[in-house]
């Protein structure tokens, strides 16, 4: 059993609206996007959560509301026991060096402006208390020798790494402030495939050295595959399906999650003829007006009559699996 | 193999910039059949996608510049052919789709209107003939109530709309030979699954040669036909697409194949290539991929890289050892 | 395109040498000779406006120590005159090097006001948006709108603040929404950017994010736009000087010897030409010292 001491993240209820407005000076609300639509979500600590959708679902802005890098329109998230919402300005900059981020795309991550050792540098300056009695480029060289870099070119500037390195950077400056949790946005998609194992590796190693807990926001199923221990799927702004990885990879409850998982190309050419792939039709629905009911009906090859008219609550199959459809597949279907 | 629609002969492309001459393709051969898919893969670095600019003659010249071999489309040589005339080939015979569609299309033109503008340039026919035949060809590529669309800009396209409405213009003119340089990379996992089913449907219909750049060993395996290795410029390995995953016989192929994680892969660490490639500038001696090599012997490391040797029909591999690669323990 | 230029950066990347943006953009700079035309042609024109008595002497300009005589009344260019006499017969090329200083002073003033005013607003208003923004950006396009030289005739004729610091206040009045533009515009684009929200994510204030993450990749354009107007600030002088509205005689620029020169311009052309010869070339210098090291900043004009 979990007890509230191993909860390090609780969300519940979050919602992301986006207003959409017409007009320059007097803007006029005419409609929203609900980006994300009531997620719930617990992270444990030393684990990895994996939020896993296409683009549009929401999980990247999920990611951004458990940071507090955007205030959240509904719910409430909780990092360490602290609601985020009560916190004070103040206090909300002490919070930072509890939870901490690494983004997508390493040429846009770093500033081109800065070298490393300011880049490396920057968590420090911001709070010196950090250091704990380390002079700044002691502690950065310290950094840059942990994610694997060579810490004599810390005069460097970014655009004189290459991306995989550039990652390693971003790495580094999100481990200063020995934070306990790291929100990862898509950590690994703008790699080169040879170097995209590298740096899930550094990931790996570091997880276990500093016991710190992963949300892990990707839509590569495979990459999750290596390192994600629960998954969270989600659809427009909805998590569908959650639960313990191996039995959401071993039987995919959601029509959605199998067709995900289907589509998920196998570098294995006897391997790729033989299996049978689900296709979806169509695209994502407009995210400013979602389907009802059911909001993946519109792609469903299963939708009947109820799935317009209802929206299916996410519900338990097993203690560490729930899915929000009212026609979930059975491990028979999946044959 | 029936006749050869492309053939790429000891290709040689140098980028002359101030920092000397990086040689960014390094004698790359390879030719494509009709109805045929061959995949360039490679990483950023490689010389994939400046072998298919090659073939496109659209490199930037200078810094770059072909600087040996030959490209003969139907026998007929593309190397120093002049633009006016390259430009008659371009669409016509050989076509080319790209990785981000919204930056190939044109914003202020309407997506029919600059398919319908190929049968115009190319055909000289006339505006009603060009806006049939271009909803014609909207609705062979799965864009639906194409007619209704004709008049759309790229922004109200989605993304995978828009890789559509690329393709059909660049399919418009039926080419011959298609280049798709990451035709899928930008585009979410089930939009990616629909858009190569497009393109093995209209290569299916066309009997037109694909030539398929990109890094996506997921991809490879389930268009290709062949496969060339690429890595630091030179061809690694090539062969039919199950030799290269079944019997790899070069250990970047290797060890790209056990780097890369799959749904069915086991949880944890994975066998990650160390190291970096090689700066175009400062080649390795020898082998090029010698000191990210678990392999690597005195011999990788000096004098001459390995010639591109046959180890089994049609299938070559660049690496001293790879006799042994093939022998040892495929993982997968 | 863009994968080509990605492989040849990443191949450039890991090459033995290394540079940053300043040392490509001067690599740059080094090899173009409009580059270096227009620093001959500005570090000429800054040594007459420190030093005009190295070119010409001061006597030759006034009447009050005997050095114009109206006998030599529009003597026309020869042994006595270099570049021939004006209507009180002083030395038409010593004039036009005593006047540099006041053209220049005016143009170097506004361009620095223009830009430190309008950079500052447009970052605020660019990081903050919201009702100040849309307030700001409404004000800049009517000053945009405005024509210019009919805006500086209303402002100068009504305030009451005469020589440089007049001509100054209203052509900076009148041009810093074009700072204000590039430099909100690139502040929004830089408040996007991941570098940003990285900053954020550590618990960065405001400030630190506007002045250290912000600023530095907002405020190339404005520089190179700086650079290009002060040529432009400086034509704008000789207008209003030449309307009567700007420098007032005795003291003298060149808009002011282009104005008096316009009743003799058939008879004496060198009158007018030659103040009006220093004014295209300082100009022209600065717009063109502008636009090369505009386009060495530009990565995508790289060759």
């Amino acid at each position: 059993m979990t007890t509230s001491d191993d909860v390090v993240v609780k969300a519940v209820g979050l919602k992301r609206l986006y207003p959409i407005t017409k007009g320059i000076l007097f803007k006029k609300k005419i409609g929203e996007v609900r980006a994300v639509d009531g997620v719930d979500l617990q992270l444990l600590r030393g684990e990895t959560l994996a939020l896993v959708g296409e683009s549009g679902c929401g999980k990247s802005t999920t990611g951004r509301l458990l940071m507090g890098l955007e205030p959240a329109d509904g719910g409430s998230i909780s990092v360490l026991g602290d609601d985020l919402a009560e916190l004070n300005s103040r206090q909300m900059r002490a919070k930072r060096r509890d939870i901490q981020m690494i983004l997508q795309d390493p040429y846009t991550s770093l500033n081109p402006r800065m070298n490393v050792a300011t880049i490396v540098g920057e968590p420090f300056a911001i709070h010196p208390e950090a250091l704990a009695g380390r002079s700044r480029s002691e502690a950065v060289r310290e950094l840059m020798d942990r994610v694997g870099l060579d810490p004599s070119m810390v005069n460097r500037y970014p655009h004189q790494f290459s991306g995989g390195q550039r990652q390693r950077i971003g790495v580094a400056r999100a481990l200063a402030l020995r934070p306990q949790i790291i929100v990862a946005d898509e950590p690994v998609s703008a790699l080169d495939v040879s170097v995209q194992a590298q740096v899930m590796n550094l990931l790996l190693d570091l997880q276990q050295e500093m016991g710190l807990s992963y949300v892990f926001v990707s839509h590569d199923l495979a990459v999750v595959r290596q390192i994600a221990d629960r998954i969270s799927v989600m659809y427009l702004g909805r998590i569908v399906e959650t639960g313990e990885a191996g039995s959401v990879y071993a039987a995919p409850a959601h029509p959605y999650t199998s067709a995900l998982l289907s589509a998920a190309p196998i570098p294995d050419p006897a391997a790729q003829a033989e299996r049978e792939r689900i296709k979806l039709s169509g695209e994502l629905p407009d995210p400013a007006d979602p389907p009802s009911g059911c909001r993946f009906r519109t792609r469903c090859w299963k939708a009947q009559e109820l799935c317009a008219r209802e929206e299916p609550d996410l519900v338990a199959l097993s203690p560490s699996h729930s899915v929000a459809c009212h026609f979930p597949e059975t491990p028979d279907d999946a044959n | 193999m029936a006749t050869e629609l492309l053939r790429v002969e000891d290709l040689q492309v140098e980028f002359v910039t101030r920092d000397g001459v990086a040689r960014a393709v390094n004698s790359v051969s390879f030719s494509v059949a009709p109805g045929e898919t061959v995949a360039v893969l490679g990483e950023s670095g490689s010389g994939k996608s400046v072998t298919a600019q090659a073939i496109m003659g659209i490199l930037d010249t200078p810094p770059a510049r072909i600087a040996g071999g030959s490209i003969q489309l139907l026998g007929r040589e593309l190397v120093g052919l002049p633009e006016d005339q390259y430009r008659t080939i371009r669409g016509e015979q050989i076509a080319m789709i790209f990785q981000d569609a919204l930056s190939a299309l044109n914003p202020v033109t309407a997506v029919g209107k600059q398919i319908a503008e190929m049968f115009r340039i190319h055909r000289d026919a006339s505006k009603k003939d060009a806006k049939d035949h271009a909803i014609q060809v909207m609705t062979q590529v799965g864009i639906p109530a194409a007619a209704s669309r004709y008049d759309s800009y790229p922004h109200e396209f989605s993304g995978g709309m828009r890789q559509r409405a690329m393709i059909a213009m660049m399919i418009a003119l039926k080419p011959q030979v298609l280049i798709a340089d990451e035709p899928t990379t930008a585009l979410d996992v089930t939009i990616q699954a629909q858009i190569i089913e497009l393109l093995q449907q209209l290569q299916s219909e066309t009997d037109m040669g694909l030539i398929l750049i990109t890094h996506d060993l997921g991809v490879v395996a389930e268009v290709a036909d062949h496969i060339t290795v690429m890595y630091a410029g030179r061809t690694m390995e090539e062969g039919p697409v199950d030799e290269i995953y079944r019997s790899t016989a070069h250990p970047y192929t290797r060890g790209l194949l056990q780097s890369i994680p799959t749904i069915h892969s086991a949880e944890g660490r994975l066998p990650a290539i160390p190291g970096l490639p090689p700066s175009l500038f400062a080649l390795p001696e020898g082998c090029a991929f010698h000191p990210r090599c678990p392999i690597s012997q005195d011999q990788c490391r000096q004098g001459a890289a390995p010639d591109l040797v046959e180890v089994a029909d049609r299938h070559r591999s660049r690496c001293w050892y790879a006799e042994e690669v093939m022998c040892s323990d495929n993982l997968r | 395109m863009s994968d080509l230029q990605v492989e040849a950066q990443s191949a450039q990347a890991a090459g033995p040498e290394s540079r940053t943006v300043a040392a490509d953009a001067w690599y740059q700079l080094r090899r173009n000779w409009v580059f270096w035309v227009s620093i001959v042609l500005i570090v000429g024109i800054s040594a007459i406006v420190l030093f005009p008595g190295l070119f010409a002497s001061e006597d030759a300009t006034t009447s009050l120590t005997g050095g114009c005589q109206l006998e030599d009344s529009l003597e026309g260019p020869g042994d006595k005159f270099l570049l021939g006499a004006d209507q009180q017969g002083c030395d038409v090329y010593s004039l036009s090097i005593y006047s540099a200083r006041t053209s220049v002073t005016v143009g170097l003033l506004t361009a620095i006001g223009t830009t430190l005013i309008g950079s500052l607003l447009g970052l605020l208003a660019g990081f903050y948006g919201g009702k100040s923004d849309s307030i700001l950006s409404g004000v800049t396009s009517v000053f945009l709108g405005l024509p210019f030289v009919l805006g500086a005739v209303v402002l100068l004729s009504s305030i009451d603040l005469p020589g440089v610091w007049g001509v100054v206040l209203a052509l900076t009045l009148l041009s810093w929404a074009t700072a204000f533009r590039l430099v909100r515009a690139k502040t929004m684009e830089a408040k996007g950017q991941d570098y940003t929200l990285a900053a954020r994510a550590l618990g960065a204030k405001d400030l630190r994010i506007m002045f250290r993450h912000i600023l530095p990749n907002a405020i190339g354009p404005s520089i190179v736009v700086a650079v290009i107007s002060l040529g432009v600030f400086i034509g704008a002088e000789a207008t209003l000087s030449y309307l009567g509205l700007g420098i007032q005689p005795p003291d003298t620029s060149w808009g002011v010897m282009i104005s008096e020169a316009q009743n003799a311009f058939f008879t004496a052309p060198w009158v007018l030409m030659v103040p009006a010869g220093f004014l295209t070339v300082t100009v022209l210098a600065f717009i063109l010292l502008g636009e090369t090291v505009s386009d060495a900043l530009d990565p995508k004009l790289r060759k």
